[in-house]
């Protein structure tokens, strides 16, 4: 599904290099973990990946099913499948969360070529995915992100990926300022996500979001490159016995 | 209805914005209707006045009183304090008066009028037919089961074509008709209150339209008297190098209450053409008024070629206790814009309400804003003013807040946000406040902010494109003054804010 072969990326405003070469391919149906000391280059990578500006891209390729994401806008890799949980959800004052949601859903169906959701289609399914998640009507009512807590913002990401039905998931830190029981009902959002034909990669910095959300593998970065990769034991070790040890393992 | 379908409605109209997008190149109103006109002849002078008088069968009275703005108009200078830059505009090189030649003889009724008259404004989405606007997409609240109903009064340049529902208005005793016609049937009311808040001699834009005004819609309700719909003023200058100069007077008798629509749209010329009208809106005790307008005139072409000189004066006399008005306006066209609608709160407690969104994109230029006259006691007034500049416009928002002596204990709040698109673009803030006694309060904030990346990569990486996301942030920081709109012009301004804005990325 997913993959990317030495990728090299810069800041495009400095002469900083952020990814030294990373290759990752992650297959239909898996839960990959990307975990790594900050500065390692995770959130950039989640930004390439999702086309954001301010990034230059000097080698190396990355790929959906076999279509290159470099090449396309943002806007087309989301309606290719490809859909980015936000370390930080931004808020847009003065836009209804669902006039939101029901414009990104029917921008993408347009751009695939099918036919909108009617208005009664679609209160139906974001009613029913929005109590999954226990995010109320007036949630829905009030304008995207703006006053939400911590929490809700996080929860609102996966509602909207529970309403886009993306292929390719990125969640980047979705777990940071999180409590157990809002860890959980996201963690409960994102699992039920989970299909043969749907991929995630989650990226964050403690082994306990991926006692609720089971990885396929795991992966360790640093300095811009993933440095290791293994198990759901791997995230144990790192738990355990920080980066350190391991870091210095391979050098 | 249920709170389901309330929601659907909301949707629906935010889909409708994000098509129009897609949908609309650029200025949608631009065609002209081929149409044999009568005009008179270029330029303005004393004899021209009397023509125009002559033309709508005045009595002698109001000839005069035309004569006497035109003879003070003669001494006065072109204000030149707005932030405003354009060529000096030649009144001599102007048609003041033009009629389609059908008009000559005014029309009995709507059946009677020229087909050609009727497509034009059908074109533009103005029923003239005394139908039922269709309930579809009404918000739930207010609408009647059967559908809301807007009495239009359709102004074609100089002439009034036609005005809907008066026998139906007639009945609650409102009276719905072109100034014309007012100043034959109802010199009374006509007499008693024209330039009673606008003066003859108020500014050289003001004074110049006493001078030639055409047409224009009159409205008087009576005591106590709630509006049974909506009444609606449809402006449409189609003639070539035309001013077009109307005057509307608007009297909310005791207790009564109406609200008030006005749009306005023109063909795209590559000359500029001048619009100088005169509102007046009289508001009696425990009346309340609600003006809203919508102005998309021709804005020129993206080199500032062409389109409309607006130079407008709009304003409300609270004249006594208790009296409410609520002025909204969604200004997106005109290549200039000089506008500054304005209550003067002389009745003790009462209330005026600013709204307004301003759009600048191109070469446009808007100097806009509102003055507020607090003169009675206990009066209350609000400012939100939303300005958005793209391309390399120039947008100013000119304000006043006036406490005088008298007024203690009164109020007023300021919001003044600005919204900038690119780098080419200005935006000003030009609030003047004066405060005359030491019991009233006035609050002004003000914020500019550019539209931020962040929020536009979280709604494209969500699958709208750039144009789709600028829309929809932008619908967002109008939101506060679009809910101010009536049901049907929210919808339309909100498509209207979605298309001023093409090209404005990328």
């Amino acid at each position: 599904m997913l993959k990317i072969d030495n990728l090299h990326v810069k800041l495009e405003e400095e002469d900083k290099q952020i990814l030294k070469g990373l290759s990752l391919e992650i297959p239909a149906g898996q839960v990959h973990a990307i975990m790594g000391p900050n500065g390692s280059g995770k959130s950039t990578l989640s930004y390439v990946l999702s086309g954001r500006d301010g990034y230059e891209v000097t080698e190396g390729s990355a790929t959906l099913d076999g279509e290159s994401l470099l090449d396309m806008e943002p806007e087309e890799r989301a309606s290719a499948g490809l859909f980015l949980a936000f370390q930080y959800p931004v808020e847009i004052p003065g836009v209804g969360n669902m006039t939101f949601l029901r414009t990104a859903v029917n921008a993408q169906r347009k751009a695939r070529g099918e036919a909108e959701l009617s208005s009664g289609d679609f209160l139906k399914l974001v009613r029913a995915k929005a109590a999954e998640l226990q995010i109320s009507p007036e949630m829905l009512k009030r304008p995207v992100n703006v006053g939400f807590s911590g929490g809700e913002k996080k929860r609102n990401e996966i509602l909207q990926m529970a309403m886009l039905e993306p292929r390719m998931c990125i969640m980047d830190e979705t777990d940071s300022g999180l409590d157990v029981d809002a860890m959980r009902l996201v963690s409960d959002g994102v699992n039920a996500l989970r299909s043969p034909d749907r991929s995630f990669l989650v990226i964050t910095h403690y082994q306990r979001l991926l006692n609720h959300i089971q990885p396929d593998v795991v992966h360790i970065m640093a300095n811009g490159r993933i440095v290791k990769s293994g198990g759901p034991e791997l995230a144990l070790q790192v738990e355990q016995e920080g980066y350190g040890d391991l870091l210095a393992e391979v050098g | 209805m249920t709170a389901t379908t309330d929601l659907d409605v909301r949707e629906g109209v935010d889909r409708e914005t994000v098509e129009a997008v897609q949908s609309i190149g650029s200025y949608k109103y631009g065609w002209d209707t081929e149409i044999e006109m009568d005009y008179a002849p270029k330029g303005v002078n004393e004899d021209i006045v009397r023509l125009i008088s002559e033309k709508n069968n005045e009595p002698e009275w109001m000839t005069e009183w035309r004569l006497e703005a035109y003879r003070r108009w003669v001494t006065m200078t072109e204000p030149k304090w707005a932030m405003l830059n354009y060529p000096e505009i030649d009144y001599q090189d102007q048609y003041y008066y033009a009629r389609p030649k059908s008009m000559a003889v005014k029309p009995k009724s709507l059946d009677e009028v020229d087909p050609k008259l009727l497509a034009t404004y059908e074109k533009l989405g103005i029923p003239l037919k005394e139908q039922l606007i269709l309930a579809g997409v009404e918000g739930a609240e207010a609408a009647p089961a059967d559908g809301r109903r807007v009495a239009v009064d359709a102004v074609f340049d100089s002439v009034s074509v036609g005005t809907t529902f008066k026998d139906e208005l007639a009945k609650a005793g409102v009276i719905f008709c072109s100034i014309s016609e007012a100043i034959r049937e109802h010199p009374d009311l006509v007499k008693k209150y024209l330039g009673s808040v606008v003066p003859q001699s108020d500014n050289y834009f003001a004074t110049l339209n006493s001078a030639v005004f055409s047409d224009g819609s009159f409205v008087y309700v009576p005591k106590g008297v709630k509006c049974p719909m909506e009444l609606s003023t449809y402006f449409r200058i189609n003639a070539e190098n035309t001013g077009q100069f109307e005057r509307t007077l608007i009297i909310a008798d005791k207790g009564s209450y109406v609200s008030y629509l006005e749009g306005c749209t023109a063909p795209k010329r590559d000359t500029n053409q001048l619009h100088a009208a005169v509102v007046e809106i009289v508001v009696l005790e425990d009346a309340e008024v609600k003006y809203s307008t919508v102005q998309n005139w021709f804005p020129g072409d993206e080199e500032g070629k062409g389109g409309i000189y607006n130079f407008v004066t709009k304003r409300a006399d609270c004249r006594e206790a208790r009296a409410k008005v609520m002025w909204t306006q969604v200004e997106t066209g005109s290549a200039i814009t000089w506008k500054y609608p304005s209550c003067i709160l002389r009745g003790d407690e009462s209330q005026g309400e600013f709204y307004s969104i301003a759009i600048a994109n191109n070469m446009q230029q808007a100097d806009t804003g509102t003055k507020m006259i607090h003169l009675g006691r206990n009066t209350r007034s609000r400012i939100v003013s939303k300005g958005i500049s793209a391309g390399r416009a120039q947008n100013t928002y000119r304000g006043l807040v006036t406490m005088h002596p008298r007024a203690t204990n009164s109020r007023n709040y300021t919001q003044c946000d600005s919204l900038l698109i690119g780098d080419q673009c200005g935006a000003h803030t030009v609030p003047y406040i004066e405060v005359k006694n030491t019991s009233s309060r006035v609050e002004h904030e003000a914020t500019t902010s550019k539209v931020d990346d962040d929020q536009l990569f979280y709604c494209r990486q969500r699958g709208m494109d750039e144009e789709e996301a600028v829309a929809l942030v932008v619908n967002g920081f109008c939101r506060e003054v679009l809910q101010a709109l009536p049901m049907e012009f929210a919808m339309e301004a909100q498509s209207l804010v979605a298309i001023s804005l093409e090209g404005s990325v990328g």
